[in-house]
């Protein structure tokens, strides 16, 4: 006989899990006392919403599911923008929660939530456990949900009678769910259909998203473009799922993406879509989007076919199967004229700035983070403005080195993320987060996490005194009335927060750099310590990211400066 | 377009909510719902009706597939399917009335189930169609309570496509 909160225990261990993330409360007691005697290595968060978001960046980074414990109430629902997060982007994350005593649920007794309805919206399955019985079947269920298919968050709620029962029940079968048979093969027809379309098109361009990241495909999309020398933009998920130093790279497409991209897909005459969804974000105005060009989307999902944009070839599957098969089908061409015409717009119009600018410019810091590791990092960012400029100025050459709130657009993920992502990948790797002073401020406090654990995670904090995207959006289209968005008001302490004291604070290196010639040595300081290290840069504060198409506006619109 | 989406789904506690959070969750009204055990009672059958536009509906009929407790979902619309509905309804019933309304009744297969002093209730099962027509010919003589059950679907065995002409 085992108590169901042994049976936590053994069914995380059984499921491969080495790390949890988390903070405990009065009804975990059980899962805590028997997580004591188990090689489980617990990560004790100081925020809920930082412990999902590190079991995110966990996931992300190394393609494991994540996983995190918290208390019932609170606990609870201090997981609702975590779990929000990973639903929106797909990422394969288990929640167990604690719950009052089955008796109490529905009495408002203390720290009672009903975590399953605030939880629905923002997950991809949830269970409430009524048996120590079922803990079991359970538990492998939620893993075998949170990553097949198209991944997402499942949330186990268990009340405290649960994890003290004791039960015999033990599982050791295969899971099958008869509501849940994701797709994986991809139809064959659909795929010589999609092939054929290809063999046939002049003007090709693949657009690939976070499924292809996900679904672990880059090797077989790097290898499909080059075969049939098709050009390849990725949105902001799709960073890493082809090497942006390759010449049929056509980087990020859509509001902040670049010319050569948005200009390809509004000249295309095939456009196939690997695990992308055709987001707002990426489309700008939808009936303007891809005129010309016959639509394939390859999705896992079969409810993102035809959800934003009807496809004229869809194909239901695991990218990495259909691409397979692609690479199989098409034949090697040269389509010389197309990539021409592609590699003009790149040459004309690349992601720039003002390099001879006299005051710091957040896209040179950028471009030192790239020139300092050598490329290889772990990127992890906020949402903002910094975020599009590191996007634009470092190029990702592998998948899952990119890490982004795409979706949701979740201030407050990128410093938590890292720490999941450098305890996943261990300290070895260069994870690096690249956040604002308005973003970086939601979740600081998990700094402390990085120095107790020694995971040597690096926080460059583009400082612009704003909220620089909604700063940038109100100069262009509201009237430069800047309502809400100024962080540093002017004649105010030339420091708020001072992020040097408070790194130094919680016992990390703090660096702070005004000028250019001190950004490359302060970056290499901070990288070759061992210690994490958090680097604030003073950067102009009315900088703009360019281009940028405005909402609703069809791709072809860019803006490239206001002067 | 008022659609006819009939589900089977775990007959467990929380799936009704999950299905009728995704669909109210999009701004639809669910106008009927009706649930209950199927044969195998872990599986529940809901017969759902819901006006919308087809390409917005056949997103949600895909977005209630993925549930993992919903086990299969079909948009009877455009299939051939036999429906009914289950309606009890009190007439006002003066006595002058009584027998225009209960041949009324017997003119749709319904049925007088109860004679109050003055009042008439009577039972009617039919096709969706049927019992709007019955119910628009009751509205002269004052409604005073209407309860439908909310329709009941299940789709042909022989699965002809509507409008084709298999035999
Ligand atoms: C939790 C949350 N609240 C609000 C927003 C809206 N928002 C989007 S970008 C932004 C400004 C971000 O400022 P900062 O982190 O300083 O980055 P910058 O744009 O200056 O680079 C805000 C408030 C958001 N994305 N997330």
């Amino acid at each position: 006989m085992r108590t169901g909160a042994q049976c936590v225990i053994d069914g995380l261990r059984d499921a491969g899990v080495d790390t949890l993330f988390g903070i405990p409360g009065g009804v975990v007691l059980d899962i805590f006392a028997a997580m004591y005697h188990s090689p489980l290595k617990f990560i004790l968060t100081r925020h809920e919403q930082g412990a999902t978001h590190m079991a995110d960046g966990y996931a992300r980074a190394t393609g494991r599911v994540g996983c995190c414990l918290v208390t019932s109430g609170p606990g609870a629902t201090n997981t609702v923008t975590g779990l929000a997060t990973a639903s929106m982007d797909g990422v394969p994350l288990v929640c167990i929660t604690g719950q009052v005593m089955s008796s109490m649920i529905g009495n408002d007794a203390f720290q009672e939530a009903d975590t399953m309805g605030i939880t629905r919206a923002v997950t991809k399955h949830n269970y409430l456990v009524k048996s120590a019985d079922d803990l079991p079947r359970i538990i492998a269920e939620a893993f075998y949900i949170a990553s097949t298919g198209k991944p997402g968050p499942v949330v186990i709620d268990l009340p405290k009678d649960v994890q003290r029962a004791a039960t015999a029940a033990v599982f050791d079968g295969k899971v099958n769910i008869r509501g849940y048979k994701p797709a994986v093969e991809g139809h064959p027809r659909q795929i010589v259909k999609l092939a054929r379309a290809i063999n046939r098109a002049k003007r090709p361009l693949l657009y690939a998203g976070g499924g292809a990241v996900a679904g672990d495909a880059a090797a077989e999309l790097t290898a499909l473009a080059r075969k049939a020398a098709i050009p390849v933009t990725t949105t902001l998920m799709g960073l890493g799922a082809f090497p942006e130093t390759d010449p049929l790279a056509l980087r990020m497409l859509g509001m902040h993406g670049t010319v050569a991209a948005n200009h390809a897909v509004s000249a295309c005459d095939l456009l196939i879509s690997i695990g992308a969804r055709f987001d707002d974000r990426v489309t700008g105005k939808i009936s303007e989007f891809a005129p010309r060009a016959l639509k394939a989307h390859v999705d896992i999902d079969p409810s993102a076919i035809d959800k934003n944009v009807a496809a004229d070839i869809p194909v239901v599957g695991h990218v990495k199967h259909v691409l397979r098969g692609l690479l199989d089908l098409v034949e090697p061409v040269e389509r010389r004229e197309w990539l021409a015409q592609v590699s003009d717009w790149q040459k004309t119009y690349p992601l720039t700035y003002d390099r001879n600018s006299a005051e710091l410019l957040p896209q040179y810091v950028i471009e030192q983070i790239y020139e300092v590791t050598g490329g290889d990092a772990v990127i992890v960012t906020d949402v903002g403005q910094h975020q599009m400029w590191a996007a634009h100025f470092f190029k990702y050459t592998r998948p899952r080195t990119f890490l982004s709130s795409g979706g949701l657009g979740t201030m407050g993920y990128g410093l938590p993320a890292a720490i999941g992502a450098q305890a996943g990948l261990g300290s070895g790797r260069t994870v690096v987060t690249i956040s604002g002073d308005g973003s970086i401020q939601m979740n600081f406090q998990e700094l402390v996490v990085a120095v107790e654990h020694k995971l040597p995670v690096k926080a460059v904090i583009l400082n612009n005194g704003h909220l620089g995207m909604v700063r940038q959006w109100q100069e262009m289209f509201y009237n430069r009335e800047y309502s809400g968005s100024v962080l540093s008001q002017p004649g105010g302490a030339p420091y708020l927060p001072d992020f040097v004291k408070l790194a130094e604070a919680h016992g990390a290196l703090g660096l702070r750099v005004t000028s250019r010639q001190q950004v490359a040595p302060a970056l290499r300081k901070a990288i070759e310590t061992d210690r994490p290290a958090v680097v604030e840069c003073v950067v102009k504060p009315n900088e703009n990211v360019y281009p940028m198409v405005p909402p609703g506006a069809s791709l072809t619109e860019m803006i490239h400066s206001l002067a | 377009m008022k659609h006819v989406i009939t589900a089977l789904v775990e007959n467990q506690p929380g799936v009704l909510a999950r299905i009728v959070g995704l669909i109210s969750g999009r701004g639809f009204n669910i106008e009927s719902l009706n649930v209950a055990p199927t044969h195998d009672p872990t599986v529940s059958r809901m017969t759902m009706t819901v006006p919308g536009d087809d390409r917005v509906l056949e997103q949600v009929t895909k977005q209630l597939n993925k549930l993992v407790d919903v086990i299969k979902v079909t948009d009877l619309t455009k299939r051939r399917y036999l429906n009914r509905e289950l309606v009890l309804v009190e007439v006002a019933a003066p006595a002058g009335k009584r027998a225009e309304i209960a041949e009324l009744a017997e003119l749709f297969e319904g049925k007088v189930v109860a004679v109050q002093a003055r009042s008439l209730t009577v039972q009617m099962v039919g096709e969706q169609e049927r019992i709007e027509d019955f119910l628009r010919l009751l509205k002269p003589f004052r409604v005073l309570a209407l309860s439908r059950s909310g329709v009941i679907a299940v789709a042909r065995a022989d699965e002809a496509p509507a409008g084709s002409n298999a035999k």
